[in-house]
């Protein structure tokens, strides 16, 4: 049975087992590898997308929970007002070394301000502890977060 | 990794080739050690209608960052701006690039010669086309931009205008083509992005796993859980029922070594679909010859063998029981370090088509295809040049893709499928359970001060694993391990313990288990002496010197070592004295490993047992010249804090009945964000010897850096990895 959602503001239709999770519906389905297989079991936060705006892990959401959900991926995250600020100060500190990790990160980063323009360290810590970088790019993501977060509150100030 | 000598005669050839205005193959020819005839070094140069150069990158990146760093190399000397220079990867092609690994820290000292004089030697070439041009001496021209200029006549030429002329130019001699002076260095030396970070960051398919050629299909494996147990029956009846799966395959031919890739995989139209119906797999394996391996059984081994003295002898000078016996304090301690996974975040992957003709192509996240190539050619009984390996951006590496396993049981697939691509894909526990693992070890050091707190002798009794008398690989230590043949009497001898398991190079091998050891015995025999680690190093490196080196490697310099442990203690402003603050530790640790010199400080805090480093300082000692400043300290950071993993967060690879029972990121926990230091700092000693790397060279000292600093808060000493208060 063919099942609806939305993905970077485009309705697809994609006709599989609504148990796939939408890990693999994006990557095998719908042509869009940026989001990554880490781990399987929502340890590492290599495959967060935001779902009706909030970071959820790609590999742990089935399709059927995702129909008709609208959902961004990276390959959309820069079509976001905040994604747009999050991924330029990322681009900027140059923060990914091998860069598999950074879709989630980014994903989680843009996510988080979102809600909270203006996170506090502890905040940020807590806010990212579920993705792991196995290069420990984890100064530079803090840095980038603190330069989104400025331009973003300095956008809307 | 052993170093390859580079000995070259070289030379350079210029073509007008189709889409590019001119293209320069530079090729060094170098005499490999064992090898008799020369073999091709080379880089690829191709100068666009537009005067855009397109370089290609050689080495595979693995995040350390060569794909932007050696094009940098080549750039500086060809005289063009960055803004103009577009890098794509290059294939495996050793007759054309020569090595292309990514392994050791090799590849700065292996190309910061030649990928620089390919670059020069290109520009002279066009210098050469212009001089022709214009009717005037070479020696009055000048470039810049990627342009040629004359100054008396004010004249200039793109380098794409001289393309017809420079490619029927002579070559030059490029052993003998003149280099920029680095004062002159308008790209090396200055911070550049990394190249892919633009695609990264948009998501674009850059990885292995990430590679769709049209047609594919996707393949999981079902493994032998025990490690080296052998296919014995299978029944796939339930499996070929399943939606989407295509075929079966048993791989029993993995021969590298042998048994090691014995599997079934399952091949279909999803990868998804493929892993759910391996469950449906009935299957018997035969592992009766390695059910005894456990864990519990290597710690009883080795407890047994450390009492009963080593079985050989590493490194024998003097007489260390005979000065023991005569030494004023004699100090003692067990030390040892679990078997450990890579866990690179991109689980191992490859994709493989075997054409109809025989021929097989690869796109492969591989750290070193030439490898691969001779492993594949030799395991399937093929031709090693009906290869094509595509080298695709790798999710990290850390030594575990310098193994062949990956591609060779993905050439085994692709056999059974010809004429359609298809990846094979690990899924996290297959990746954790099938690794090349840091070897687990033993040392039980000993050693003797004089009343002037000097070391007198030195003992290592080293328990590893090996077989035939010979450690296993990335099990051994080195018989010149620091302070060892610089103590007169000193015994370093070895014990080995056999394992199915599979050994391999992590990330600075030896460096990162043999550092913690040594680094925190010596902090130990400085206390005991009266004296902090910094001090007791500069007494024992004494005067500058070189130390006499292990085959295949660089010597130990003794003024490097003291020039980085000075430079430490200043940046640190370390006085040797304890925090007067409860809870607060402070720790040095330095080594010297993959030709650099690192010497680290670290301030942590303990709270109710819990230890959190706070702050980490770093001096380092690779040579003349940091190529890519943010590529190197990005390097730096992700050293010194995947050391601090290897210290406190990641839990050993256990093993019970033969198998490895770790999973997943639970039961083998990587470092988060929570447990990052507020700051690395890292500061620079300049010295006058050719560059080197810094993958590696960084990571180790902060291992026993941050044991000594948990002694300094605590008054505990923690001799096992990883460090526990609990």
């Amino acid at each position: 049975m063919a099942i609806s959602l939305t993905v970077n503001r485009k309705a697809r239709t994609v006709d599989v087992e609504p148990d796939k999770p939408l890990l693999w519906v994006l990557r095998e389905d719908l042509g869009m590898p940026g989001t990554k297989f880490g781990c399987g079991a929502g340890l590492c936060g290599a495959c967060t997308v935001i779902l009706n705006g909030e970071a959820v892990r790609s590999c742990q959401t089935s399709l059927s929970d995702a129909a008709g959900k609208e959902i961004v991926t990276i390959e959309g995250v820069a079509a976001l007002p905040v994604g747009a600020k999050v991924v330029e100060a990322w681009t900027d500190l140059d923060v990914p070394q091998c860069g598999y990790c950074q879709a989630g990160q980014i994903m989680s980063a843009t996510a988080m301000l979102t809600a909270n323009a203006k996170p506090t360290a502890d905040e940020v810590t807590a806010g990212m502890a579920g993705n792991i970088c196995r290069c420990a790019t984890y100064l530079r993501i803090q840095k980038a977060i603190a330069q989104a977060s400025k331009a973003i509150s300095g956008a809307s100030a | 990794m052993s170093t390859i000598a580079v000995n070259r005669r070289s030379f350079l050839v210029a073509s007008l080739a189709g889409g590019a205005a001119l293209t320069f193959e530079a090729k060094l020819a170098f005499a490999a050690p064992g090898k008799a005839e020369p073999q091709m070094l080379g880089a690829f140069i191709s100068i666009m209608p537009d005067n855009s150069v397109t370089i290609l990158a050689k080495n595979p990146e693995i995040g350390q960052g060569v794909k932007t760093m050696l094009p940098m190399l080549i750039a500086e000397e060809l005289d063009v701006a960055w803004s103009q220079v577009k890098i794509a990867q290059a294939d495996d092609n050793y007759e054309k690039y020569g090595p292309q690994f990514a392994g050791g820290s090799m590849t700065t000292p292996l190309n910061w010669l030649p990928a620089r004089q390919a670059g020069a030697g290109a520009r002279a070439m066009l210098v050469a086309a212009a001089a022709q041009q214009w009717g005037v001496p070479a020696a009055s021209l000048t470039t810049a931009d990627g342009m040629v200029k004359h100054a008396a006549s004010g004249r200039t030429i793109t380098y794409a205008a001289l393309a017809p002329i420079a490619a029927k130019v002579a070559a030059p001699d490029l052993e003998k083509v003149a280099l920029k002076s680095p004062k002159n260095f308008k790209i090396v030396g200055k911070s550049k992005k990394g190249v892919d970070t633009a695609a990264i960051v948009k998501g674009d398919p850059l990885f292995g796993i990430d590679a769709q050629p049209a047609g594919m299909l996707y393949a999981a494996l079902v493994k032998c859980p025990v490690l080296s147990g052998m296919l014995k029956s299978f029944d796939d009846s339930a499996v070929r029922k399943e939606k989407g799966v295509l075929a079966v395959v048993p791989i029993t031919d993995g021969e590298v070594p042998a048994g090691k890739n014995n599997a079934v995989a399952i091949v279909g139209d999803s990868w998804w679909r493929v892993q759910k119906a391996r469950s449906k797999l009935v299957v018997q394996w035969d592992t009766a010859a390695q059910e005894g391996f456990s864990t519990e059984g290597y710690a009883k081994q080795a407890k047994a063998l450390l009492a009963a003295g080593p079985t050989s002898d590493l490194f024998k000078a003097g007489n260390a029981d005979a000065a023991l016996a005569k030494a004023a304090k004699v100090i003692t301690a067990d030390y040892d370090y679990p078997f450990l996974a890579h866990a690179t975040l991109e689980p191992q992957n490859c994709t493989a088509l075997w054409h109809n003709d025989g021929k097989l192509e690869f796109w492969a996240p591989t750290q070193d295809p030439g490898t691969a190539r001779g492993d594949i050619a030799k395991v399937l009984g093929i031709d090693p040049a009906s290869m094509t390996i595509h080298m695709t951006r790798i999710g990290g590496g850390f030594g575990r893709r310098l193994m062949s396993d990956f591609m060779i049981l993905t050439a085994c697939v692709a056999k059974a499928v010809p004429g359609r691509p298809v990846k094979l894909l690990f899924d996290r526990a297959d990746d954790m359970k099938n690794d090349y693992y840091r070897p687990a070890g033993w040392h039980r050091m000993t050693a003797g001060i004089d009343d002037k707190g000097a070391i007198v002798a030195l003992k290592d009794h080293f328990v590893t694993f090996g077989a035939g008398g010979k450690p296993l690989r990335a099990a051994e230590m080195r018989a010149t391990e620091f302070p060892g043949p610089i103590i007169q009497d000193t015994h370093f001898g070895q014990s080995f313990i056999p394992t199915n398991l599979m050994t391999g190079w992590l990330r600075a091998p030896t460096a990162n288990a043999v550092s913690f050891v040594f680094q925190g015995f010596l902090d130990e025999v400085a206390e005991a002496a009266g004296l902090d680690l910094p001090e007791l190093m500069r007494r024992t490196l004494g005067a500058q010197r070189q130390l006499p080196p292990e085959p295949d490697d660089t010597p130990f310099d003794t003024g490097r070592a003291r020039g980085v442990i000075d430079a430490v203690c200043k940046f640190a402003s370390w006085t040797g004295k304890t925090s007067a603050t409860p809870g607060k530790g402070r720790g040095f640790g330095f080594y010297f490993s993959h030709r650099g010199y690192f010497a680290e400080v670290v301030d942590l805090t303990v709270t109710d047992g819990a230890i959190k480093i706070d702050k980490v300082w770093v001096a380092g000692d690779i040579g003349s010249q940091i190529i890519n400043p943010i590529g190197a300290e990005h390097q730096m950071q992700g050293a010194v804090i995947d050391g601090i993993a290897q210290a406190l967060v990641w839990q050993p690879i256990e093993q019970k009945a033969g198998a490895v029972t770790n999973e997943n990121f639970g039961d083998f926990p990587l470092i988060r964000i929570d447990m990052t230091p507020a700051d690395v700092a890292i500061t620079w000693v300049v010295t006058d010897n050719p560059p080197t790397g810094l993958g590696e060279p960084t990571l180790p000292p902060v291992i026993p850096a941050i044991g000594n600093a948990i002694k300094d808060a605590t008054g505990k000493r923690l001799r096992s990895l990883p460090m526990s208060l609990a």
